[in-house]
């Protein structure tokens, strides 16, 4: 019992490490300095090895060496680093790498407002790498979420065989908040399945197309084989167009079929609310007080806060959205998760971005007046 | 029970070596073969890392772990997998084009001394995509992109490395009846070791230049580089002493005590709280014990700084949450009070000083020119206070005026506080600064 003063940085390390997370390398840049300095220190104490890349295409290198020879890897960046991390991004795909990719977002584009806040990354999340395959990210709103979800992350990388995003942002990575992290209930720890001595060992061996193949580690009693190029269940290349898809369909389905149980979302709901607001991350909180604020004011209004941004948990969302007339997704960038409300949106809600990117938090009021929620 | 003795470590099912007639890789390839022979490793401990490139083929051809990554990253994946378990053998093959986009990691491999074993496929030009020019192609060289022959000056792998810090590296030629030796010996380095083995390209660099075994020999005489062992410098790999050196300096790690809230606040609503000053008076660190102390009285905080890249010199500005309730929204749109203690600090929030409401309460030194505002000044002679106590109490005089006047939460639990967390020097000076800070605002009351 008792409380500490910290900030989302170093609650994301912690949340590693309580993970079991024995492996990071990084490369330093604000506003994620500090989890790599975190990280330096606490690896080892976890029984690890934190390195200092020469930069980020290493710092990616080094994490998907150690990670098929057994080891639970972090990096983190934030949106400068990530476009060097893209390549890699398609490769920790294509060889079905458990990794958790940590971005604290900050201004941009380009090197943007170092020090300043921004959400710009959340489609580039999604679509940061060659050939568009999913990903799965969550997106922490306060300091105790981002140690739960970068556990969490861990466990889904694991589980699924592939690389998990923190999608966080400098208003939570670098701002400190009072927590107790051992009152923070965390879910069993997950360790990926490995292959047993007398199964048919194949890398990427499935026999339903969503399956998550077990996993033999570099160095074990396996010969393990692992490659970026087109490859069969057996990773030696192929150009048989029917095994080349099947490939695609299985990086695919194992995200998309298990949809529904990476679906994190927290609801505030209202009888009778004719205006639901859609949230994530740091501007969950103001919209938190906003909706507060309009109730206060005889409003009736809903709220949706989405701790899983990609898959994009679509049945929550339209399930919230049954009998709104407006849906409200206000975002520190111009407009990007706002494509997904509309995607999902039925004909006749209306739909309300309220962006900005200029460094500053979406702040309660812009909420109500842009939101036309006064 | 005896270890079996590998003959080949090449797979022996139909799978053939892919090379063009000639080509220089699969007399390497074959003759890695047979360095691994010689060093009888177990296949399952043996990685090879490949990237893209003609050699990148290869690995498809050995019974051992392989690992293909892409285009001139293969050292990065080799050091993670090194890193990650230490007593493998791990042995990245990669062509000199990779060793241009991947430039750095050779570098910076050379000077860590991560255990890995580098060969280097070198035919002076990229045979996968068409035989453009690399970082190694000679002068005068011609390939797809140097049609009137290469204007640039080749890269001499050996000497780079081993001025990276390389702890061995040998030049070879795949005409070297040593060569497997050769690859066995650099196998066998626990630190980092490279091989450059040149080697003739017969699809491109070969036929272009009428490069003959002969010539192969006369071209590493005109480029003046050097055959043989380049440099042997044996030293401590990284993994042995990242870990001696984890375990001589654990000692120092200590962690911070934890908060129990033992005080009552007084504060009834969300309150944001600026301390505005100058880069060098601790502003940061002040701050963080004001929300600490706050929490202490069983109060949420948040804390968000913001100051300048450089360390002292220029503003520093942190701001605080203190709220009974849970903290949503950590902007402050318009703080409750504001502390200045400095000039920087007053031009950094000098809007925010302007636009302040009636009800907020600005604390500031005496000597500073502050914006005309509608807000409540306490004009208090700070630094003065702090004087005889130490330059950088100069927060704590502040902070001790602020709880005193505002009754936010009692002066002791920040006294408390500084007690739990600050060594017991330091924390004299602090606690006296907060007694000086709140006996400023009873004698101006």
């Amino acid at each position: 019992m008792g409380y500490e003063f910290i900030e989302g940085n170093e609650a994301i390390a912690r949340g590693a490490c309580a993970a079991g997370c024995d492996f990071f390398a990084g490369y330093p840049i604000t506003p994620a300095s500090s989890i790599l300095h975190y990280m330096m220190e606490l690896t080892p104490q976890n029984g690890g090895l934190a390195i200092q890349a020469e930069d980020e295409i290493a710092s990616m290198g080094f994490c998907l060496g150690a990670a098929m020879a057994g080891r639970k890897a972090m990096t983190a960046t934030s949106g400068p680093g990530m476009s060097l991390y893209s390549e890699n991004i398609g490769l920790a795909i294509m060889g079905e790498t458990p990794l958790v990719i940590v971005n604290v977002q900050r201004q941009g584009p380009a090197t943007g407002s170092a020090t300043k806040g921004a959400e710009g990354d959340i489609q580039f999340t999604r679509w940061g790498t060659s050939g568009g395959l999913p990903v799965i990210a969550l997106s922490p709103a306060t300091v105790e979420e981002a140690y739960l979800l970068t556990y969490v992350a861990f466990n889904l990388a694991e589980r699924y065989r592939t690389p998990v995003f923190i999608l966080t942002s400098k208003d939570v990575g670098v701002t400190k908040e009072r927590v107790d992290l051992e009152a923070v209930e965390l879910p069993t720890r997950v360790e990926r399945k490995r292959f047993a001595p007398d199964d048919d060992y194949r890398p990427h061996g499935f026999s339903r197309s969503e399956e998550v193949p077990a996993v033999a580690d570099f160095g074990g009693d396996r010969i393990a084989r692992y490659t970026t190029s087109t490859h069969d269940q057996s990773a030696f290349l192929t150009t048989d167009p029917k095994l080349i898809q099947a490939m695609i369909d299985h990086y695919q389905a194992k995200i998309t079929a298990a949809a529904e149980d990476l679906a994190l979302v927290k609801h505030d709901m209202q009888e009778g609310a004719d205006t639901l607001c859609i949230s994530y991350g740091i501007t969950s909180r103001s919209t938190a007080v906003a909706v507060r604020q309009a109730r206060a004011a005889g409003r009736k209004v809903s709220s949706l806060v989405l701790q899983t941004l990609w898959p994009v948990p679509e049945r929550a969302i339209l399930a919230a959205m049954d009998g709104v007339r407006r849906v409200v997704v206000p975002e520190m960038n111009m407009g990007q998760y706002l494509l997904e409300i509309e995607r999902l949106a039925p004909a006749g809600v209306e739909v309300v971005g309220v962006c900005k990117m200029d460094t500053t938090l979406v702040s309660p009021a812009e909420i109500l007046a842009k939101g036309g929620l006064r | 029970m005896s270890t079996p003795r590998y003959e080949t470590y090449m797979s022996t099912d139909t799978i053939p070596l892919p090379y063009c007639p000639g080509c220089g890789h699969t007399t390497l390839v074959k003759a890695l073969d047979q360095a691994l022979v010689r060093l009888q490793p177990d296949p399952r401990k043996v990685v090879i890392v490949t990237d893209i490139g003609c050699i990148g083929l290869a690995d498809r051809n050995f019974v051992t772990n392989a690992f293909h990554g892409l285009h001139g990253r293969s050292i990065t994946y080799a050091c993670g997998l090194k890193l990650a378990r230490p007593e493998l053998t791990v042995i990245a093959l990669k062509g000199d084009g990779a060793c241009g986009i991947g430039g750095t990691h050779l570098l910076n491999v050379a000077r860590r001394n991560i255990g890995i074993t580098l060969i280097v496929a070198n035919n002076f030009n990229y045979g996968m995509t068409g035989g453009q020019h690399s970082v190694t192609t000679p002068t005068g060289g011609v390939t797809s992109t140097t049609p009137w022959g290469n204007v640039e000056r080749p890269m001499d792998l050996c000497a780079t490395t081993a001025a990276a810090g390389a702890a061995w590296v040998y030049r070879a030629t795949t005409f070297d009846q040593d060569l497997p030796e050769v690859l066995a010996r650099a196998i066998s380095q626990p630190g980092f070791a490279m091989v450059d083995v040149w080697e003739q390209c017969q699809a491109y660099y070969a036929q272009r230049n009428k490069l003959r075994k002969s010539d192969l020999f006369g071209l590493l005489e005109s480029c003046g580089f050097r055959l043989g062992l380049v440099a042997d410098d044996p030293r401590p790999e990284y993994s042995a002493r990242y870990h001696a050196a984890f375990e001589a300096g654990k000692g120092v790690l200590r962690s911070k005590p934890k908060i129990e809230p033992s005080f009552r606040a007084a504060v009834a609503r969300q309150s944001g709280i600026l301390i505005a000053g100058s880069a060098g008076q601790k502003i940061r660190s002040t701050a963080t014990l004001l929300a600490e102390a706050g929490i202490a009285c069983d109060l949420y905080a948040t804390q968000k700084d913001d100051y300048p890249i450089t360390v002292r010199t220029g503003h520093s500005v942190a701001e605080i949450i203190l709220s009974p309730q849970r903290i949503d929204y950590t902007g402050i749109d318009q703080p409750d009070y504001l502390v200045a203690l400095s000039q920087d600090g007053v031009k950094r929030t000098r809007a925010s000083i302007a636009s302040l409401p009636a009800t907020s309460t600005v604390y500031t030194d005496a000597a500073l020119d502050l914006p005309a505002t509608a807000a409540r000044v306490l004009r208090l002679p700070l630094a003065e206070a702090a004087q005889g106590i130490g330059k950088l109490s100069i927060g704590f005089v502040a902070l001790g005026a602020l709880l005193a006047e505002s009754g936010l939460y009692p002066v002791e639990a920040l006294a408390a506080t500084i007690r739990a967390f600050q060594s017991d020097t330091i924390a004299d000076a602090s606690c006296k600064a907060l007694a000086a800070g709140a006996e400023l605002v009873r004698s101006t009351t």
